[in-house]
């Protein structure tokens, strides 16, 4: 290729088609492995080949009743003690079972404090690598995005684990439900320093995020106030968290309430919530939860942080107008029904639209978790319960390096990527954690394997290659595999360039005709079994080397 | 399409504002002189900003500890307060001193390599992390949103076209470099990020080289071309990083178990190894200290004493490692913040999102000092009242574009988009105020407010030297909610009167500020 061209593509501004008009008018379209595709890939983590031919055969309105019913996908039996040893027991939790029930004031070694943590990321990186065919798994990362906290700073797991379930368990639910559970969470008390909030000293912490991260947000059109924020906090003055009850919870304690009058500005209509006898300060709670989801603006940003997850980060002033005003109205009208407007943008012309598909850059879940669902790569299974986390691990470490460190992100904003403006998602991909996805493909496919801090990952490319239609033929096998990984078809040039890969150095194509069909004959054979693998391998690396394979 | 239409607009709108900012009468930037300064050459220069990012708004009333005022400091937080005889003197200066975690950047300051400046913010403030992030590093106005960083903007000053023909011969080595940070707006140039990240040099291995169908005019197309500027840059920038980490040394020590400094000592490392990046970014996280920044029993320990530790350390090791390497007139450091803390503590012994904090700029180049006075603390103190703003953060960048970077007037202006005050920060060959003028004008300014507190009219008593001149009212989160004046004065006693128009009561500030030169007096307005 010129240099010249390489260069002029890598500008970052360049004149733009108009951006989509398409609204929330149901899809009537084709549905093809395109359309199949992008709905499973931007709802779930990974893909593999018998989820699209799942959607293929039930089509568009049976797929995405599936991936909504999350009745499918209920919470996997909780984190296990994979980490104590014979000699240093966890006194509260035998090796082999649970610990989100121990009780939080019984003192356990030091290190494994951290240890239940880290079986904790574990585990929800295993759920998420094992999902069924569902968006609860995506959903549950949005939420804890929205809702972010970081483990890392709370000093016990107990209360973590149960924040992730009300967050999973609901992720399809009622949002005004969920705001109301996380405002009073142990777990959230804790974070923004809710537990520490009383009328003699309001701490502004929480009042300040529950309006700009969680209810209304920093949008054009959101105008609460300074006094917003220290009126809401006095509001939530009072609440404490209860370590006696397991698991761990809150109460409201009326004498580090104030009980005055708390007035908000114009923005929620000069809402004023009257002074009351302090017993009775949590319905004050109930009345401000109110006050923010009755405003236009609490379900727009819900809505605008939906569509910025699951369709582009860039709402054009069309999209503003045609899907997420229609959307945060439905949203509203249906009492903050998350499933219904999830399942309303899945359907929508515009979730379709051509201009909206292949442009989301995958997180470093949707890229790892995908790579070994599409190439099959085996993680150890329950008959070791310490090696399975271990598989587990892996990822979780290879996720955080590159970005994505789960139940831990740096902020309580979430990760930058959805929020950081301008840039958003592309904030995923910068020289670092490219070299790092670029390590991987080069090693994932190669006899050593991937090694992530010791643990490995092996892949058998000839099982992806069996999957295809017809692997016999290198242009056809390159062709497919291409369509398959990267959803978006390439021209003939670039398709020789990765045929370049798998016909290394020949002539002509019949010798990978030779030996793949001699190796489907000889599976057991080691000289066509190396001479197929080492193709394959060279030609999936460059693959998934490329720009396209990081988009979804 | 929008977003580009937008970095557009946005740069163009500024271009054309009728900016008037400082009290430095500014003219607009011409198109001739922006054309000027694309045609310009590149400065040449082998000065190295290192900008470290204390995540989460640092308490700077802590970290600078008002002795002038240890009374009213001590009653505002006598929770979390640093006692008296546990403060770190610095050499010259009997009026403020360093929290007792501190000593690195205390014998920084003896040996004349520290300038502090007091109470940065900017008009308005916003409490929110995020979006007062975004201010101090797009360095937009409060109510206005840029969609590129200073940095990003003053390195496509210096290397126009980028990234278009970059690496090139001239210019081998990435522009930026973030070492375990990320701050993605503040590097982000009108066409490109302008930075690389890097976690590790190990990291860099060989590159694809790989499919290169043209990019569609649309979303994809936009992030395919996206995610291949990064691997070409990469790719090119790689073995030059790789290069200079193997070519580096360090000579100096660095403590163990400090972030900070592992990340410094590389950077070190970097520089000694011929990389002639110009800017890098580090960072420490977890001075957002709402509750329990001091420990039960000992305020001098604690959360924000372990962070302040890191950073002195860190900083301390790493300039003696630069003056070994004979590399230290060549660096300069540069700490920022979001935002700082409230006056008052809370009752959980920590403090809420506030306005104005100190910034520290070290280095062998700087000229020693501190820069504006400390905090006032008004003597019928509210959690709600905050610290005054002295300086305009970007006073600071334009100080350091001036004079480390020997960024010419039209230039800083089309960076920042206005023309700010500048600091006597550096000592440099490219200017000539120094921190001893530059307090001698600070005394030629006199503000007298008298009654005070006020209840419906105060008088302002304003003598000044001839000059353009603003009086501001600020309200006590920081909002300029009043121009008192704006406008040239002959030299003399000028008076103004001050109308109370329903102000809520509470604790103001009036704000003069002429040339270079500015004043903030407390102003109590009571009911």
């Amino acid at each position: 290729m010129e240099r010249r061209d390489f260069i002029q593509a890598g500008v970052r501004s360049r004149s733009m088609e108009a951006p989509p008009q398409s609204g929330l008018n149901p899809y009537t379209g084709p549905w093809t492995r395109t359309q199949a595709m992008h709905l499973l890939r931007r709802t779930m983590f990974g893909v593999r080949k018998n989820d699209l031919d799942w959607a293929l055969s039930q089509g568009m309105s049976a797929s995405v009743n599936g991936l909504l019913n999350d009745g499918l996908d209920p919470i996997p039996s909780p984190p296990l003690n994979m980490y104590s040893t014979t000699a240093d027991p966890d006194p509260t939790t035998p090796y082999g079972q649970t610990w989100v029930n121990a009780p939080v004031l019984t003192q356990i070694p030091a290190q494994y404090y951290q240890s239940r943590k880290d079986s904790l990321k574990m585990w929800w990186t295993g759920n998420i690598i094992n999902q069924k065919r569902t968006i609860v798994e995506k959903m549950t990362l949005f939420w804890f995005n929205h809702f972010a906290i970081e483990l890392d700073q709370i000093p016990v797991a107990q209360p973590v684990y149960y924040y992730y379930k009300l967050l999973r368990d609901n992720c399809l639910g009622s949002f005004t439900k969920m705001l109301r559970a996380v405002s009073v969470d142990p777990t959230m008390l804790y974070y923004l320093n809710g537990q520490k909030n009383s009328a003699t000293a309001p701490d502004e912490n929480y009042g300040r995020e529950l309006q700009e991260l969680f209810a209304i947000g920093k949008g054009t059109d959101s105008h609460y106030t300074e006094d917003d924020v220290k009126a809401a906090a006095r509001v939530l003055t009072g609440y404490r968290i209860n370590p006696l009850v397991n698991p761990i919870g809150y109460y409201f304690d009326s004498t580090m309430h104030d009980a005055n009058k708390k007035d908000f500005s114009s923005f929620y209509g000069n809402k004023s919530i009257a002074a009351r006898p302090a017993i009775l300060g949590e319905s004050e709670l109930d009345e401000m939860l109110t006050m923010l989801t009755s405003n236009t603006e609490c379900a727009r940003f819900l809505c605008r942080k939906l569509y910025q997850f699951f369709v582009y980060y860039e709402i054009s002033s069309d999209a503003e107008q045609n899907v997420i005003r229609p959307l945060a109205d439905q949203l509203r009208n249906s009492g903050y029904n998350i499933r219904s407007v999830i399942d309303t943008l899945l359907r929508s012309e515009h979730f379709y639209d051509q201009a909206n598909l292949g442009c989301v850059i995958k997180n470093p879940l949707d890229y790892a978790v995908g790579l070994l669902k599409e190439f099959s790569v085996a993680l150890p299974d329950a008959s070791n319960i310490q090696q399975q986390y271990f598989g587990w691990a892996g990822i979780t470490i290879l996720s955080a390096y590159q970005g994505l460190n789960l139940a831990d992100p740096p902020v309580v904003s979430g990760y930058q990527p959805w929020y950081q403006k301008p840039q958003y998602h592309e904030i995923w991909i910068n020289s670092d954690t490219l070299a790092s996805r670029n390590n991987v493909a080069a090693t994932l496919f190669s006899e050593a394997g991937l090694d992530v801090n010791g643990i490995k990952y092996y892949t058998d490319p000839t099982i992806f290659t069996k999957s295809l239609k017809d692997p016999s033929d290198a242009s056809l096998l390159v062709q497919e595999a291409v369509e398959l990984l990267y959803n978006y078809p390439l021209s003939v040039t670039s398709l020789d360039y990765l045929k370049s890969f798998l016909i290394s150095g020949l002539p002509d194509e019949s010798y990978w005709t030779t030996i793949w069909t001699g190796f489907l004959a000889n599976p057991n054979d080691p000289n066509y079994r190396s001479a197929v693998m080492q193709r394959l391998n060279a030609l999936y690396s460059e693959i998934v080397s490329q720009a396209e394979y990081h988009l979804s | 399409m929008k977003r580009r239409q937008f970095i557009k607009t946005s740069a163009a709108g500024s271009i054309l504002a009728p900016a008037m900012i400082n009290g430095m009468p500014v003219h607009t930037p011409e198109p001739e002189s922006w054309l000027r300064t694309l045609l310009q050459p590149q400065v040449d220069t082998d000065h190295v900003l290192v900008v470290i990012y204390l995540g989460g708004g640092n308490d700077g009333m802590n970290t600078v500890i008002p002795l002038d005022n240890y009374a009213a400091y001590n009653a505002a937080r006598s929770n979390i307060a640093i006692p008296q005889n546990k403060v770190l003197a610095l050499n010259g200066n009997n009026k403020s001193g360093l929290h007792p975690s501190m000593s690195g950047i205390q014998k920084l300051y003896n040996e004349g390599k520290v300038n502090i400046i007091q109470g940065v913010s900017y008009p308005n403030p916003d409490f929110s992390h995020f979006r007062a992030t975004d201010i101090w590093t797009s360095a937009s106005d409060s109510d206005r949103y840029i969609s590129t960083g200073w940095a990003g903007r003053y390195l496509a000053e210096e290397y126009p076209g980028f990234p278009i023909g970059y690496p090139n011969s001239k210019n081998p080595d990435p522009l930026a470099l973030q070492i375990g940070a990320n701050l993605p707006l503040m590097f982000l140039g009108p066409n490109a990020p302008m930075s690389m990240n890097v976690s590790n040099p190990d990291i860099f291995k060989e590159w694809p080289a790989g499919v290169n169908d043209t990019p569609g005019n649309d979303y994809r197309g936009r992030e395919v071309a996206y995610i291949r500027n990064i691997a070409r840059q990469s790719k090119g920038y790689a073995d030059k990083i790789v290069e200079a980490y193997l070519k580096g040394n360090n000579i100096g020590n660095y403590p163990a178990a400090n972030y900070l400094g592992d990340v410094l000592k590389a950077v070190a490392r970097l520089i000694k190894g011929g990389l002639q990046t110009r800017l890098y970014l580090v960072q420490v996280y977890g001075f957002d200290t709402h509750s329990d920044q001091v420990d039960a029993t000992d305020n001098t320990v604690g959360a924000h004493a372990q962070l302040l530790q890191v950073l002195s350390d860190a900083v301390y090791s790493f300039q003696k490692d630069l003056e070994a390497l004979k590399l230290d007139r060549r660096v300069l450091s540069m700490t920022f913040s979001e935002f700082g803390r409230r006056i008052k503590s809370n009752s959980s012994k920590g403090t809420d999102h506030g306005v104005a904090a100190p910034m520290f700029v070290m280095g062998s180049q700087v000229q020693t000092g501190i820069i504006g006075k400390n905090p006032d603390i008004p003597s019928n103190l509210s959690v709600n009242d905050n610290v005054a703003m002295q300086f305009d953060f970007r006073s600071v960048y334009s100080s350091i574009l001036k004079d480390w970077f020997c960024v010419p007037d039209s230039e800083r202006n089309n960076i920042l988009f206005k023309n700010f005050q500048t600091l006597p920060i550096v000592n440099n060959n490219c200017s000539s105020t120094g921190i001893e003028d530059y307090h001698q004008n600070q005394e030629k300014l006199k503000l007298a407010i008298l009654p005070n507190p006020m209840v419906e009219r105060t008088e302002l008593s304003v003598t000044i030297p001839n000059g353009y001149t603003r009086l501001h009212l600020i309200d006590p989160e920081g909002r300029f909610v009043k121009t008192i004046f704006e406008g040239k004065l002959e030299a003399g006693e000028h008076r103004f009167s001050l109308e109370n128009e329903g102000f809520a009561p509470g604790n103001y500030y009036v704000y003069l500020q002429q040339t270079d030169a500015q004043r903030t007096e407390s102003l109590v307005i009571a009911k």
